[in-house]
């Protein structure tokens, strides 16, 4: 099962991310674990300069804006 | 069916530089049309041309595609260009050179690097980290918000391109000058405990190598993005401008905010600063004052003010400067734009 979290104050775009990548999951099946991480100090201990951030399984994998589908698809 | 759609819609993708070339004839194309086409919708309605209601509605049907189009080119132009200007590269290029140059460069890469409100705390200890000094990180946090091509195109395609220039060489001087300020003020004791004890990092960059249809997509994510946030509030400052076109005679009389009042420029930097809106938000109010006989120079204070002072962006920043800093913040940035509004009534 894949661990997600998705770094963000809790703006817009920090949701929609989220949405996007349940959807997605969704549609190729996968299972996965999704968190939203809010607090200023450990998504800044993830070293991204720009919010909305994604880790997967421990791993930056985007940061800033709302991924493109294309990208959110390749983690899956 | 599908099979066509799937061709059609990929087709700048995988063909960029061929894209690239017939878009921009196509662009112009339709826009040398506007005027004859906005004529000819108006012929067809029922009302005079010649009366206050004509005029108006042939000033929105040519303004509002016209400002439109416009938007729409200039994001996607710049969301290719963002696309080479990541905080990370930023970053890189500003970390560890001395101050004064590096606030220039720190206001000019404001301009060109993408900022949304919510990674100003991000941003700002990635900054810190990597050992930019507080006063260009500051240059730079000032500049992004407020000197961005929404703002510049909307004055550009609405009140023609001395506003627009006058915006953007202000705009860059209040953060230059207040970063410098800022800098000099050596508070780097008021940030919080927590960022001053972050481990530092390199600011070492490397480039994620797009290609050009990667950085294509760029563009056309950020024409969605931000013209589809946008565009309701553009038809807004423009239905309002044709209001006034048609309606409001030549010379009308200077109001409350006219230049003769010297509480004028004060007053709307303090209004400004518990609001907040983008920079399209504040078109329809920029348009109305300046119809109501506001002096220029008040109208862009109070527009700076607005979009640089931000209540929302002052409570994030809580989180990572003391309380002096904010305020710091606040009075040298506000003074700037206060100096700013009358420099510029006192010329213009």
């Amino acid at each position: 099962m894949k661990d997600i979290k998705v770094l963000g104050s809790g703006c817009n775009n920090c949701k929609n991310t989220v949405k996007l990548i349940e959807q997605i999951a969704a549609e190729k099946g996968v299972q996965i674990q999704i968190e939203k991480v809010e607090d200023m100090q450990k998504i800044v201990s993830y070293n991204i300069m720009a919010t909305p951030g994604v880790v997967v399984d421990g791993q930056v994998v985007h940061a800033g804006g709302v991924p493109p589908r294309s990208k959110v698809e390749s983690w899956f | 069916m599908t099979g066509i759609a799937v061709r059609i819609r990929g087709w700048p993708e995988r063909h960029p530089i061929p894209f690239l070339i017939v878009a921009p004839i196509t662009w112009l194309a339709l826009y040398f049309t506007l005027i004859p086409l906005s004529e000819g919708l108006v012929g067809l309605l029922p009302i005079d041309r010649a009366s206050h209601l004509g005029g108006a509605i042939q000033f929105f049907f040519y303004d509002a595609p016209k400002v439109l189009m416009l938007l729409t080119a200039v994001v996607f132009v710049m969301g290719m260009i963002n696309s080479y200007f990541t905080p990370e590269r930023t970053r890189a290029l500003l970390a560890g050179r001395s101050e004064g140059i590096s606030n220039v460069m720190a206001a000019s890469l404001g301009v060109v690097t993408p900022f949304c409100s919510c990674s100003a705390v991000p941003l700002f200890i990635g900054f810190v980290q990597a050992g930019v000094p507080l006063g260009v990180t500051f240059s730079f946090l000032i500049s992004a918000p407020m000197v961005n091509e929404v703002a510049l195109t909307l004055l550009f395609g609405l009140f023609g391109w001395k506003v627009a220039l006058a915006y953007l060489g202000l705009g860059l001087s209040i953060a230059i000058v207040a970063g410098w300020v800022i800098g000099r003020l050596k508070m780097e004791s008021y940030l919080e405990e927590w960022v001053r004890n972050i481990p530092r990092t390199a600011a070492s960059f490397e480039s994620a190598g797009l290609s050009l249809a990667e950085r294509l997509q760029g563009g056309f994510a950020a024409v969605g993005e931000v013209v589809g946030k946008v565009w309701l509030y553009v038809l807004a400052g423009i239905a309002i401008g044709a209001a006034i076109h048609g309606y409001v005679p030549e010379d009308f009389m200077a109001s409350v905010m006219g230049r003769d009042v010297w509480w004028a420029v004060p007053l709307a930097v303090v209004i400004g600063i518990p609001m907040y809106t983008n920079a399209a938000g504040i078109i329809p109010i920029v348009q109305a004052l300046l119809a109501k006989g506001a002096a220029l120079g008040t109208v862009l204070a109070f527009m700076m003010s607005v979009i640089a002072l931000s209540l929302p962006e002052m409570i994030i920043l809580r989180k990572v400067l003391k309380l002096r800093l904010i305020i710091t913040f606040i009075v040298v940035v506000g003074s700037g734009i206060l100096l700013v509004g009358y420099v510029f009534n006192a010329i213009f």
